[in-house]
């Protein structure tokens, strides 16, 4: 009787259960959806700009749909990342086809290179645009800065230089000082890898060597110029030279002068 | 113009000048008596002091050689008391925050503490390298200096072939010492030494693992050079100093032509007390400069470079500059490798490095030799030449210099493609075509150049110098006066001896007696080659008559142009 009893009464209750369950799932709807339907609405906004700018800007080269033509490259896949360094260090988009385009003026606001972005996003997945968490050194303690150029030295130095002053590459191309880099920059280049760069996967640098990289370029940067004037920094080569324009050469001028000198001489 | 002296000649028939005259007695007398009666020093002091050397701004040279290899060995004093020469790890826990708890070699843990940790290390360190940059400078400087004079000539063989010695340890003197700090680019630079040996043929592996004592880059290297850097070489140098330094003074120094200076005197100050105050101040100069350049600009920032990882090289990694042409060479030469049985024969780095190595250091100490076999020139020399006056020589000096340098350039092409945004293979095609075809084309017209200055001081020998005054002449003639020169200049612009080329000579004289000289065909080939070309200074006559000439007006004078025989 007691089961039956209240079997009744379940009976009864289903119907108001669905009831709730629906405006529960009713309610959760309108909480989770409406602002996400907004910004879906925001996110097509921002593509769609992109894709004005795109179709204005970038099609003559890669192709109205990013599939690529002879004058550039597919996009499809390289990520908003590619797209966020390319822009923003005024690469792209390019004046015309060079060995390697060099880096510029940036003509983009921070927001149309955003838009231009998600819309190249949204051909294929590549890498994201990093949070601040994954480049920003701040925090980082000495040994691991310190850590960062041992991993300089041990990945990047061969192209970029002695704390990336630069360096040539085969076929007129070269390898940029990276003085100048912004933080987020540097980690998209090197998840990207631009022209002849390698492109380091996470499994190859975490997130954290990137940011130790980052922060150790830093650090060298702003570090003191120890010992004196660097006079061209070209190392060995800058040395020689002036050992011989100021070295023998003042000491040459000197010596004649002493030479000249004498006592009842002229 | 060079000053003219008080004209101190001292003869080189032993005419050493007589003992002062003692007046009153001066408060060091006691003790020079002293020591004059023990070690003869008042026979030291008449020898030496009374000495002449001459005046010119470039026998300073190799006087900033010995100054800078002074200074080298003070500062190095500093430097072996912090240094150790270890290749063992070590955590560095330093001053220097961008290397903090990176394992690092003993040796390149005390050069950072050298730079950042004792007080005046860092100085002391920079001026130690800028003076060792600029003693293989002035060294290699004053060598040409005493080529392109003709100063090599007999007597002075000998000096020239120790010379040749103290070129070759200030070389090695320098590389050890580069190698040593155990950093990035002083383990380049050892990688670049270890594939030089290794590229000799046959013995090479094994040379390798002689020096390396296994192989590279083992853990003994840096002790080794370190024997080598501080000991070795700078005893040998300094043996070999003494030598030169003695030789100079019993052969006396040369001279450049000038009034009253001939192959029998030296015309110039004593070595005391005028030259000897000139080269004390100018100790002091050289020492002062190379403190402000260690004060005042960087030298190889060891801390920028990291330890040395033998898996690592960096863009922009250079040897110091006189390594830098084997580099270039080793840079631009074609990728040649052959395989002959089991073994590797590495041509594309052994000719290149090893090759060019030889045939410079061959090349320079053969030469005094290979010139009086071409001139046939046996007499002893004490008036230098004017380059222009040994136009071939002259010619091939500066067509060795241009190789050397198009080497040179090789050696940095890559922070000139950066610089100046070229295309590292545009520069390598170029600088292959540069090195074959720049001495040829430097040979001619340095020639030419010394041809015709001497054409011009045969001029002026001649006809004086000309005033830049036009005069025009009754009969409406336009002339440029001329002022007849000095007589010392007539002196000096055609003092010079012109050798004549050797004719082929079987033996036997026109007579049918055997003459005493002989000469091969193809000597005399090269004689004429050699010596050729010259302009045929004028004679005592000549220079009666072109006067003669002036006098009258107008007269061409004849070709000038004549070959020699
Ligand atoms: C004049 C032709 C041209 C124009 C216009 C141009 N690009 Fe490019 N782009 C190239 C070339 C060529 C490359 C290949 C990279 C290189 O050689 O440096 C490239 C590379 C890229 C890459 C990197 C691809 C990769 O593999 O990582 C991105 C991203 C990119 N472009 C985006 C853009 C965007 C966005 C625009 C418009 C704002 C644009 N480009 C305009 C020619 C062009
Ligand atoms: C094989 C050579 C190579 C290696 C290794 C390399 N790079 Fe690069 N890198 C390049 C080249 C070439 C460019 C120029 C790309 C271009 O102009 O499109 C570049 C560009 C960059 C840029 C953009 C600079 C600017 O201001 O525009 C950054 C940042 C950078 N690299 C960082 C790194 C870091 C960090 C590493 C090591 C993790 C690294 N690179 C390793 C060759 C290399
Ligand atoms: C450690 C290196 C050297 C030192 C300290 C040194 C020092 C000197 C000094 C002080 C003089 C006299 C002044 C002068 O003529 O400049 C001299 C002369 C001379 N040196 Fe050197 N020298 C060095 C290397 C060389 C080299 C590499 C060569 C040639 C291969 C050379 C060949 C000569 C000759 C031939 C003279 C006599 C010059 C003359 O009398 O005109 N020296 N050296």
């Amino acid at each position: 009787m007691n089961t039956e009893s209240k079997r009744k009464r379940k009976a009864q209750a289903r119907p108001w259960v669905l009831v709730m369950a629906l405006l529960v799932v009713g309610l959760a709807y309108s909480v989770v959806v409406p602002p996400s339907s907004s910004a879906e609405t925001e996110m097509t906004q921002q593509i769609e700009e992109g894709k004005a700018i795109f179709d204005v800007s970038c099609s003559s080269c890669h192709g109205l749909n990013g599939e690529g033509l002879s004058a550039g490259p597919s996009l499809i896949g390289v990520g908003a990342a590619s797209v966020d360094f390319q822009m923003g260090t005024g690469r792209m988009p390019a004046a015309r086809g060079e060995a390697q385009i060099p880096a510029g003026e940036v003509v983009y606001s921070q927001e149309q290179i955003d838009a231009v972005s998600a819309y190249v996003a949204s051909f294929g997945p590549g890498p994201a645009i990093p949070e601040s968490s994954q480049y920003d050194p701040e925090g980082l303690n000495a040994d691991e800065i310190a850590r960062g150029g041992a991993l300089f030295r041990a990945n990047c130095s061969a192209c970029h230089g002695i704390v990336g002053g630069g360096g040539a590459m085969p076929e007129g191309k070269h390898a940029p000082a990276l003085g100048d880099t912004e933080d987020v920059h540097i980690y998209e280049a090197v998840r990207t890898g631009p022209q002849q760069m390698p492109t380091f996967s996470k499994d190859v640098l975490e997130d954290d060597d990137v940011r130790q990289i980052i922060g150790f370029l830093n650090t060298a940067d702003e570090a003191p110029r120890y010992g004196g004037l660097g006079m061209g920094n070209h190392g060995p080569v800058s040395e020689g030279f002036w050992i011989f324009l100021l070295g023998i050469g003042g000491l040459s001028a000197i010596a004649a002068w002493i030479a000249k000198k004498g006592a009842g001489a002229r | 113009m060079m000053a003219k002296p008080t004209t101190v000649v001292e003869d080189r028939t032993d005419l050493e000048s007589r003992p002062a005259e003692h007046g009153a007695k001066h408060p060091a007398a006691g003790t020079a008596t002293w020591l004059d009666e023990r070690v003869g020093l008042g026979k030291i002091g008449k020898f030496g002091l009374r000495k002449v050397f001459p005046d010119h701004w470039s026998f300073l040279l190799g006087e900033i050689a010995l100054y800078t290899f002074i200074i080298c060995l003070l500062t190095g004093v500093f430097l072996t008391i912090w240094f150790k020469p270890s290749m063992a790890e070590t955590f560095y826990d330093g001053s220097y925050q961008l290397m903090r708890g990176i394992p690092i070699s003993e040796a390149y843990s005390s050069t950072l503490a050298i730079s950042f940790d004792i007080r005046g290390g860092l100085l002391i360190r920079q001026i130690h390298h800028w003076s060792a940059l600029l003693f293989v400078a002035s060294v290699t400087v004053h060598m040409l200096r005493v080529f392109f004079t003709g100063a090599f000539r007999k007597p002075r063989e000998i000096n020239w072939l120790i010379g040749m010695g103290l070129f070759t340890f200030a070389l090695l003197a320098g590389f050890s010492g580069y190698s040593l700090p155990d950093d990035l680019l002083s383990g380049t630079g050892l990688r670049f030494a270890d594939g030089l040996i290794r590229s000799i043929p046959i013995i090479g592996t094994w040379a390798e693992f002689f020096v390396f004592a296994g192989e590279f880059p083992g853990d003994l290297i840096i002790s080794r050079l370190y024997m080598a850097h501080i000991l070795l070489i700078p005893g040998l140098l300094l043996a070999l100093i003494s030598a030169h330094l003695a030789l100079v003074v019993y052969h006396k120094h040369t001279q450049y032509p000038g009034a009253g200076r001939t192959d029998n005197n030296v015309v110039g100050y004593p070595l005391f007390p005028v030259y000897a105050a000139k080269a004390g101040g100018f100790f002091f100069i050289v020492f002062g400069t190379m403190v402000l350049f260690g004060g005042l600009f960087q030298i190889n920032p060891v801390w920028l470079y990291g330890p040395y990882d033998p898996a690592k090289v960096t863009a922009g990694s250079q040897p110091d500059w006189y390594m830098g042409w084997l580099e270039g060479a080793v840079r631009i030469f074609p990728n040649w490798e052959s395989h002959i049985g089991g073994t590797t024969w590495t041509w594309a780095v052994f000719l290149p490095g090893v090759g060019l190595m030889g045939i410079l250091m061959t090349g320079l100490a053969l030469w005094p030799f290979i010139e009086s076999w071409l001139t046939g020139d046996k007499r002893e020399h004490h008036i230098l030449d004017r380059p222009r006056n040994a136009p071939t020589r002259t010619a091939l000096g500066v067509a060795g210099m241009v190789w050397y340098g198009f080497f040179w350039i090789g050696g940095a092409n890559d922070i000139i493609a950066t610089r100046f945004e070229l295309s590292l293979n545009a520069i390598t095609v170029f600088l292959r075509v540069a090195v074959i075809l720049g001495p040829i084309i430097a040979f001619i017209i340095t020639r030419r150049l010394c041809l015709s200055l001497q054409r011009s001081d045969r001029e002026r020998a001649l006809h004086g110098s000309a005033t830049g005054e036009i005069v025009r002449s009754a009969d409406g003639g336009y002339d440029e006066d001329h002022v007849p020169i000095s007589d010392g200049e007539q002196h000096a612009l055609t003092q010079h001896a012109q050798p004549k080329v050797l004719e082929a000579d079987d033996g036997s004289g026109p007579t049918g007696v055997p003459g005493p000289t002989k000469v091969s065909k193809f000597r005399a080939t090269l004689s004429r080659w050699y010596l050729g070309s010259q302009i045929l200074k004028p004679s005592a006559d000549d220079i009666d008559e072109a006067n003669h000439h002036e006098a009258q007006h107008g007269v061409e004078d004849a070709e000038a142009r004549r070959e020699l025989d």
